[in-house]
Order: C-alpha cells, then structure tokens, then sequence
C-alpha cells in the first residue's frame, strides 16, 4: 500500500516511496509549514483595507484566506514574506515589517 | 535455376533503380520466394550514382550486406559506364542488362572486358511507344526477368497485372500501357 | 493465421503501430524514421486509427509532448534517430524517472560528426543509461515482434518504464524483406488496453508528477527506478512467452545461434547478426567450433546470463557498432567484460569496432574474426591493441 504524504519523510526506506515520488492525493502543502522560512513578515492594516482582494490572487502561496467574500488575516504557517501583496495593495493597507 | 540470385542496379538518383530493384522483390515475393530489396544511400541527390540491390531466393535470407558478387547487373543510364564500375565483381556465368540507345558493340568495349552476357534495351524507345513518356523501369523490370530467367514471362506478367491493377485500381489506363510496355521489353531486350 | 507479406522495417514497425492504435503520437522526422510517422499519419488520415498525432518543432518538444500525453494517462508514441534522438536528451531521464511507458521507435543511425544518415548504435547507446529499455532487432521480423510487446513490458506495473524499440536504419528500416504478421484481432488482444492506476486526467484524483526532489529522497528515487529496470527482466521474458503462443516466435534476452557446444563466440546486435549467422554455417561445415550470442535486449543488460551462455567459450569477439571515444572500446564490450569476469569466465576476449556510419560487414569479414578468434586462444593476438573492422590502416 503506497504511503501518504504525511507517512513520507527523511527516515523513508526506498522501497516505500512512490513511483517517480508522485502524489496522489491534493493539498498537500497543508502538511509543510513554509511559513517557517519568512524572514519579513506582510502586516495588514485592516483600517485602511477596502477588501477589494486585489492581494488574494497575487500571493504564490495562497495564504491570504477569504472567507464570505471578505479577506482575513495571514496564513502565516504558510506566508514565505515574499512582499508581493504589499506591491499589489493600491490603498497601502499591507506594510512589511523585519523578522517574523 | 539459382538457389539463390543476386541483382545488382546502378542508376543515378530520380531515376527509380531503387523503385525498380523494390518491384522485382515484389513481384519475386508473389510467386512465392523469400526477397530483399534495398538501396544504398550515398549523396541524396538528383542525378548522383546510386546502387540499389536485390536478392532472390528459395531459402530465408540473412545475410545483410550489399552484393559484391552478383548474378546479374543492371543499368539504367549507359552514362554511368564512363563512371562507375559496373561489372566489378560480377560473375562471369551471369550477364549484365544495359539501357542505352547504343548498339550492343558500341557498350561491350564499355564493360571493362567483361566475360559473361551481355544485353541491351532501349527502354526510352519501349517506354515512349507504350506509355508516351520515359518511365524506364518498367521495360527494364521485364527485361531483368528474361535475362535471369527468375520465372517465366507468363507467370511474371500475371503477376504483374495483379499487383498493377490494384495499384492503379482508378487509372485503368495506365494498367494497359505498363502491360504493353512490360510485353514489347520482352521481345526488344538481346 | 499468419499473413506472409513483405515490407520494410519502418513499414513493419508501423504496421504493428496501426494494429496497436495508440491513443498519441508526437514526432519530428529524421531520416531513417521519418517513414514512421509519414506512415501513422496516413493511417490516421485514412481513418484506420485514431491516433491523435501531434506535430512538433523539434525532437526535444516530441519527447516532452510524449511525457505530458503519458502523465495524462494516454498510450504514448514516438521515433527519432541520431541526433532528433540527441535533441531529446533532457526530456528522456525525465520520461523514465517519472515512470512513464512511452514507447520510442529509434531507427539507428551515426550521430554526427562527420555528418552521415547510415546505420550505427552511436544514438541509442548514447542513451543507455537514461533509465529507458532498449530492445534490438535483427530484421524487420523482430522489429515487428518487438513492438508488439514493447508496451506489455513498458506498462506493466512492476516496471512502468519507457522502452526504445530499435532497428538498424536503412539496413533494416529501408530494406524490403518477407514477413509474417500477425492478424489484427490477436495483436489487439495480446496488447490489451492501457488503464494505468494513476494519471493526470483521472477525474477522482489529484495527482502530482514531476518532483523536486532533496538530497534525502533523491537518491532513494533512484534507487526505486533502478529496481524497475531490474523487474524488466522477468517482464520481459513473460511476455515473450505470451507472444510465443500467439506466434510461434520465441524470444529472449538474447538469441543463442549454435552456441552451444561453440568454443569460438561473437557477440553483436542488430543486423550484422543475419551475416554473422550465415558465416557460421560456412565454418560449421569445415568443422569450426562457432557461435553467435545475439544481444536483443541491451537495457536491462543481462550481463549474468550472457556471461553464462558464453562460460565454455575459449575465445569471443564482443562486437560494437558504436565508437566509446575512452579509449578503451565500445558499450557492449566494456559492459559485457565486465560480467565476464565477474563469472569468473576464462576465454580470451576481443571488443571490435565495426560497421560505423553505415560501412558494410561481409560474411568474409566475420569468418575472419573467427579465424582470429582460433589465434587468439592459442595464444596469438592478431587482434591488435585496437581493433576496428575493415579499417584501412597503415
């Protein structure tokens, strides 16, 4: 029985990974805390925010969630501190601040 | 009849001595021999010499080289004579086929002293009267088989027919000349 | 029942390819193969198939478009020679690492330079190592043959690997020869249909293909995909089987022609194996203790079985088609060497160099090779340091 992502790791033996390392199974990036690699953080200023989720279809890692057509506040178990929703924001309603 | 007979074509690129060596083993394949047919591909152009070969025979074939030691040669333009050596290597119980408008005693002194037979066709001349233009592989092909005597003339031409008349199943007309042409080449080859 | 006809190599190749029907082809045409897909998009074009062929910009496109159509879930299909085959090299470790059973018609030919279109391993031995299996033929019987059962082994769950189905170009490829095909209904009975577990376009599925991999699990990848290779073997030998039955046509890794009792061995792939078969009959009639082991299937390299075959020999000439540029000799030479002594065999042996770009190998030159051989075991190495086949020489 082929192994689950989350049964795959550094102490797998050769004989249990699967064929070509493919993966059958979605959203498997829940299991992998990239957040952890951010050196700069998106801070949102919900004051200024118009919700108008121009940053939502920009950020490469999806951690802006929207729940009943209104943005909320980082996934920052999966934000990377890229930037690029403080460039997308026209109403500079996300700043970066240093460190995590 | 040979157990196993060796051909060899010289032409020289557009001028179908691939085609022709390819029927031969078609029409050899139908009476129920094993054959190869095969070109040997130098420059690929228009008018450069090219050499086609073609074994014959009763028993499966192997071997995959080309043929040194022919039975048989045929030309297909006399104008290779000057250029290539047409009759290395063939054996002298075999013969050699030439096209040419030429007689027979203007291309001997041309074959490097070959001992073995000799024979002509004009196939320009049979091509034109029965096909109105030059398609020299058709008179050679029937003049090849009445030189070698791979199988008898009503045996060949039956499978000629045959195998014409699906190929040419919508131009019935060209079925009739390449008959005619196939026929005058067996009494025009000496 | 059998059907006797007579075609060429790329026409039988073909012929089989029309009975498979598969579901895509990608090409780019390169002489030899190029007849390959003139003659399956005819076959589409006539409604015999309905095979979606995709035409490309280049060899390295073909391949990719074969891996994205084989990820997808589609029986995929393609042919090259020489350097369309060196164009694709990228994209042909990503085929196999993914695991994907394309199935590639490589009609040998010399990789350039200098430039030349004729018959030489130089392509597909380039490629040996790429994770790919590789299967020779002698004629176009066993190109035929060997494309029939090239998915059977490609596709099988054990292996799931591409395979490079191969022929000598123009040799075989343009050469017209008598045949036996098979009917239509059995082909397409003993191939069946593809229907992988997992693929792209599968609807109850996401899948990912196509890994990042890090140090930590690269190397057990590997290690995996090499165990596909290892699996082949006994694939490989199952279906020869199965076609067996529905031929009468048997095959193995390796032909074994009047080997058994030989004292005397050559070693070759591909169709100087015909002459070297008819130069064996000459010696076994003058009482020469000769052989041929005839290499089919070349990846993976059954090297403990062909050493076996070859143990009582006293002399073997190693035959390749294909220069190593190491100074030390060719492919299958270094490669079967090597199995040789870890058999611990005790015959003298040659690797030669022959038929490169096309040159012709005559019976004559192989019955000189055996009596070489005869020198060689006694103790007198006629061979050289080097040896190339029919080269002029100072």
């Amino acid at each position: 029985m082929a192994l689950k992502a989350e049964q795959i790791n550094e102490k797998t033996v050769w004989q249990d990974l699967t064929e070509g390392l493919q993966i059958h199974e979605a959203a498997t990036s829940k299991l992998f805390e990239t957040g952890e690699w951010r050196t700069n953080t998106p801070v949102w200023i919900q004051e200024k925010c118009k919700q108008c989720l121009l940053c939502v279809p920009y950020c490469p890692d999806s951690s802006i969630p929207v729940c009943e057509n209104k943005r909320e506040e980082f996934d920052y178990k999966h934000c990377k501190g890229c930037g690029i929703c403080v460039k997308a924001c026209p109403f500079h309603a996300i700043e970066m601040k240093e460190g995590k | 009849m040979r157990k196993l007979t060796e051909i060899r074509w010289h032409g020289r690129g557009g001028q179908g001595a691939k085609t022709a060596a390819l029927l031969l083993a078609d029409v050899a394949f139908n009476t129920g021999k094993h054959v190869q047919g095969f070109p040997e591909y130098g420059p690929e152009r228009m008018g450069a010499p090219i050499t086609a070969y073609d074994r014959i025979s009763d028993t499966q074939i192997r071997v995959h080289s080309n043929i040194y030691e022919p039975d048989f040669v045929v030309v297909v333009d006399d104008t290779l004579l000057h250029s290539v050596d047409v009759t290395k290597g063939l054996k002298k119980d075999g013969a050699i086929l030439v096209n040419t408008l030429k007689t027979k005693e203007e291309i001997i002194p041309l074959l490097n002293g070959y001992e073995g037979q000799v024979y002509i066709i004009d196939a320009h001349k049979v091509s034109m009267e029965t096909l109105g233009k030059y398609f020299p592989n058709t008179p050679l092909l029937a003049a090849i088989v009445k030189v070698s005597e791979l199988m008898e003339e009503d045996v060949f031409l039956r499978e000629m027919e045959a195998s014409l008349k699906h190929k040419f199943a919508k131009k019935p007309e060209v079925l009739e000349g390449n008959m005619k042409a196939l026929k005058m080449a067996f009494q025009e080859v000496h | 029942m059998a059907i006797k006809e007579r075609m060429s190599g790329n026409e039988a190749v073909s012929h089989a390819i029309g009975q498979i029907n598969p579901d895509v082809m990608p090409a780019f045409p390169i002489t030899p193969s190029t007849e390959i897909p003139q003659f399956v998009s005819t076959m589409i074009a006539n409604g015999e198939i309905d095979t979606e062929f995709i035409p490309v910009e280049s060899e390295h496109s073909s391949m990719s478009a074969a891996i994205g159509s084989s990820a997808a879930g589609a029986r995929t299909l393609t042919a090259t020679s020489s350097c369309g085959l060196a164009l694709m090299w990228e994209v042909l470790y990503v085929a196999a690492s993914n695991r994907l059973p394309i199935m590639m018609q490589v009609v040998n030919r010399a990789l350039s330079g200098p430039i030349n279109i004729n018959a030489e391993h130089s392509d597909s031995m380039g490629a040996r190592d790429s994770g790919w299996l590789q299967i020779y033929a002698e004629n176009n019987q066993e190109a035929y043959d060997n494309t029939i059962q090239a998915y059977r082994i490609a596709e099988h769950p054990d292996v799931k690997l591409p395979i490079m189905v191969c022929q000598d170009g123009f040799i075989t490829s343009h050469a017209v020869e008598n045949i036996t095909l098979l009917e239509d209904e059995p082909v397409k009975a003993f191939v069946g249909e593809y229907n992988p577990e997992h693929y792209l376009l599968r609807e109850d599925e996401t899948m990912s293909v196509g890994p990042y991999a890090l140090s930590p699990f690269c190397m057990e990848a590997k290690r995996a995909q090499a165990q596909a290779m290892m699996n082949a073997k006994k694939v490989i030998l199952d279906v020869a089987k199965e076609f067996e039955a529905i031929s009468g046509r048997s095959y193995g890794f390796f032909e074994e022609y009047r080997l058994e009792d030989a004292e005397y061995a050559l070693v070759a792939i591909g169709s100087a194996c015909g002459t070297i078969k008819d130069a064996i009959d000459k010696l076994r009639e003058q009482g020469m203790k000769v052989g041929l082991l005839k290499v089919r299937v070349f990846r993976p390299f059954p090297g403990e079985e062909m050493a076996n075959a070859l143990k009582a020999c006293k002399a073997i000439a190693i035959m390749d088609r294909c220069e190593g540029y190491n100074g030390n000799g060719g492919p299958l030479g270094a490669e079967l060497t090597a199995a040789l002594y870890r058999a611990k065999a005790t015959a003298e042996v040659v690797n030669i160099i022959y038929g490169l770009s096309g040159r012709d190998v005559t019976v004559g030159d192989i019955e000189g090779i055996y009596e070489k051989l005869v020198k060689l075991a006694e103790g007198e190495n006629l061979f050289g340091t080097y040896p190339y086949l029919g080269l002029r020489s100072r």
